[in-house]
């Protein structure tokens, strides 16, 4: 564990990547919040209150299933289904929602602050918010909250107020923004709860750490049913938290390998896909240095995914500097692909997907195969798909009937 | 010298104080951009604040975002904006400060950068979302080609913080009036003349004040304890709202001659 746990270094940075790239008046709040967060984490009653909470609120852990006739069907490696869409609010989200909230009030703030695509995050802000009884606002882009109408009544219901965001493409990158925007104004009462592994630091070392109970409970359970550490870790990659919640536990271990998903929306130009390490290079959004997608002149370029929360320029600055020493590798599947195993996961397992995760098991799909049939294939499974079944249903009204 | 220094300490010496007017680059359009600089100089500005559009601007309200938007869709580009320099040189000694965020600046490559900006006669660039910590090999791409890097500082900032900026800064520093984005205010904060009292104990470099300056008063106000004020938006809103009229330069200048002399009358 010495390489990975000795990242970021104190200024925030994964080799060259990461670090503050802010405006100077958030810079103090980000050294506030860092300090904050180092105490919190040595903090015997912090980590107790946020494990009861996991336990009894969210359900962790989460179980790890053995997907016997999805397996059967692919005819290859075995596959195992890390189910975070069991969380509480249907995500992964609620991990790292839980653990900043209860550092935003430990911080004396009274107001929190996130940003939304999909509105798992959203959700699961709000949900912390009520549980712990913090005001909140959320920001999502008028085209998100067209296709995911249901995450915003939910939001409303648990009591968040919920900011449209006209400007831009109208989504997650514009919702980023705004809340920055916000977070800039009112920071004195203010946590801006950010929902990935971006932004300024500390905030990728802080998601990173909450969400890196998954990988955790999946080695102590794969080991259980097994006896051996899995082969390869498939991880659906946004910004990038579930992902590196799963492979951060397993990064010192060079046998198993891993492979995070980008979305490959619907054609390799610029603007209709969200793979940035397919056609991204270098560059700074929201606060961070990392691969971005952007036109020769630097200015972010719009993305297209069918799944909101893949939807997004740029990447995690830690999967940036996890790819260029080669150690966890980047590929990316098509809307298409992400729909069909959306369909076969329903049909084999009992088990609807998000879109976002379904990414993930597309490529598992592909590579189960040719794998031979003792390995062992990971997929983390990071929501479930209620929230998608209008979008699929719109799909499916347009390309046909489901496939057989 | 640089440009920058001198016309500020210049002021200074004479006991005057600094008007600096911020335009969008390419808002409403390139060759507006270069009359609309030449206009404020007669009108009185003592240096010139260039904004460089970007996609997504997180320090900016909806006043400079609608600018960029609109720079942007009429195709701007930081190698244009440059050029546009170059042709209002040949008219004018005014000092020039860029104002962009990072990435624009970081994709044209920072050592081509600052050779262009002195070749075509920018003095000075601020990047808002670059803090000294970040800005090693900025600083020192920009001063090999003797161009000065000027920094934020925040009332959020501490007095450590405004230590290290003022170490790293050239030509001046910029105080921000208020936590928040860009945007006109009917009042200046109150945050304002504690945070210019407290950077002034940490540095000799002139102190300007922006954000939210949108009256003869605020300007004046600043003038009572900072060496020159910015006025961004408010500007900004009088081109969107003339854009496409025949007198729009005339009147953009009318606007800052009023903000800079407190004349009676107020332009529309």
């Amino acid at each position: 564990m010495s390489m990975a746990s000795s990242l970021p270094d104190a200024r925030g940075h994964f080799g060259p990547y990461g670090g503050r790239f802010v405006p100077e008046t958030l810079m103090h709040p980000l050294q506030e919040l860092t300090e904050a967060y180092m105490a919190a984490r040595e903090d015997p009653d912090f980590h107790r209150e946020l494990q009861e909470l996991l336990r009894t609120y969210v359900g962790r852990p989460t179980p790890l299933f053995f997907a016997r006739r999805l397996t059967e069907h692919l005819g290859g490696a075995k596959i195992y289904l890390k189910r975070e869409d069991l969380c509480h609010t249907g995500a992964h989200k609620i991990n790292n929602a839980l653990g900043q909230a209860l550092l935003a009030k430990r911080m004396g703030k009274t107001r929190v602050i996130a940003e939304t695509g999909a509105g798992q995050h959203g959700v699961a802000t709000a949900t912390a918010c009520a549980l712990l009884g913090l005001q909140c606002v959320i920001y999502m882009g008028t085209e998100d909250m067209r296709r995911q109408a249901l995450n915003v009544f939910r939001m409303q219901l648990l009591g968040a107020e919920v900011r449209g965001v006209e400007a831009g493409s109208r989504t997650l990158k514009d919702a980023i923004s705004e809340a920055l925007r916000d977070w800039v104004t009112y920071v004195e009462t203010t946590h801006y709860l950010l929902g990935s592994v971006l932004g300024p630091h500390p905030y990728p070392m802080i998601v990173r750490d909450f969400q890196s109970l998954i990988g955790r409970e999946t080695r102590e359970q794969i080991l259980e049913c097994e006896g051996r550490l899995p082969d390869v870790l498939v991880a659906c990659v946004g910004g990038g938290s579930n992902a590196i919640g799963l492979f951060y536990e397993f990064l010192a271990e060079p046998q198993v390998r891993m492979i995070g998903v980008e979305a490959g929306g619907r054609g390799h130009a610029l603007g209709e896909h969200a793979a940035r390490f397919a056609s991204g290079r270098p560059g700074v959004l929201h606060g961070t240095y990392t691969y971005v997608l952007q036109d020769e002149d630097g200015q972010i370029a719009l993305t297209h995914s069918v799944a909101a929360g893949l939807d997004y320029a740029a990447v995690g600055p830690e999967h940036a500097y996890w790819r260029d020493r080669g150690r966890i590798a980047y590929v990316s599947v098509s809307d298409r692909e992400a729909l069909d195993a959306f369909q076969l996961l329903a049909r084999l397992e009992g088990i609807l997907p998000a879109l976002e995760s379904a990414h993930a098991l597309a490529y598992a799909c592909r590579l189960a195969p040719t794998m031979p049939r003792n390995q062992i294939l990971i997929v983390n499974l990071s929501g479930r798909g209620d929230k998608d079944v209008q979008t699929v249903a719109d799909w499916l009204h347009r390309e046909g009937t489901p496939s057989p | 010298m640089s440009r920058i220094r001198e016309r500020l300490e210049a002021l200074r010496r004479t006991g005057r104080k600094g008007f600096i007017p911020y335009l969008t680059a390419g808002d409403p359009d390139l060759e507006t951009t270069a009359r609309l600089i030449r206009a404020l100089e007669e009108a009185g500005a003592d240096v010139i604040e260039l904004g460089i559009p970007f996609s997504d601007p997180i320090a900016d309200g909806p006043i400079i975002q609608r600018a960029a938007e609109r720079a942007l869709r009429r195709g701007t580009r930081l190698r244009d904006c440059l050029d546009i320099i170059a042709d209002v040189r040949r008219h004018s000694d005014i000092p020039i400060v860029l104002f962009s965020y990072l990435n624009p600046l970081l994709q044209f490559g920072l050592p081509r950068l600052a050779r262009e900006m002195a070749v075509v006669g920018i003095d000075g660039v601020l990047a808002t979302d670059l803090v000294p910590e970040e800005a090693e090999e900025f600083r020192q791409a920009m001063g090999a080609q003797g161009i000065e890097t000027i920094f934020l500082v925040a009332p959020t900032s501490p007095d450590e913080r405004i230590a290290t900026i003022a170490r790293s800064a050239s030509g001046f520093i910029y105080v921000v009036s208020r936590t928040g984005v860009t945007g006109t205010r009917e009042q200046l904060s109150e945050a304002m003349r504690p945070t210019v009292e407290r950077v002034r104990r940490h540095t000799d470099l002139p102190v300007a004040v922006g954000f939210g300056i949108s009256r003869p008063e605020h300007v004046r106000e600043i003038w009572r304890y900072a060496d020159a004020a910015v006025v961004g938006s408010a500007l900004v809103q009088q081109i969107e709202r003339h854009a496409g009229e025949p007198d729009l330069v005339e009147r953009v200048a009318r606007f800052a001659q009023w903000l800079k002399t407190g004349a009676a009358e107020t332009p529309d």
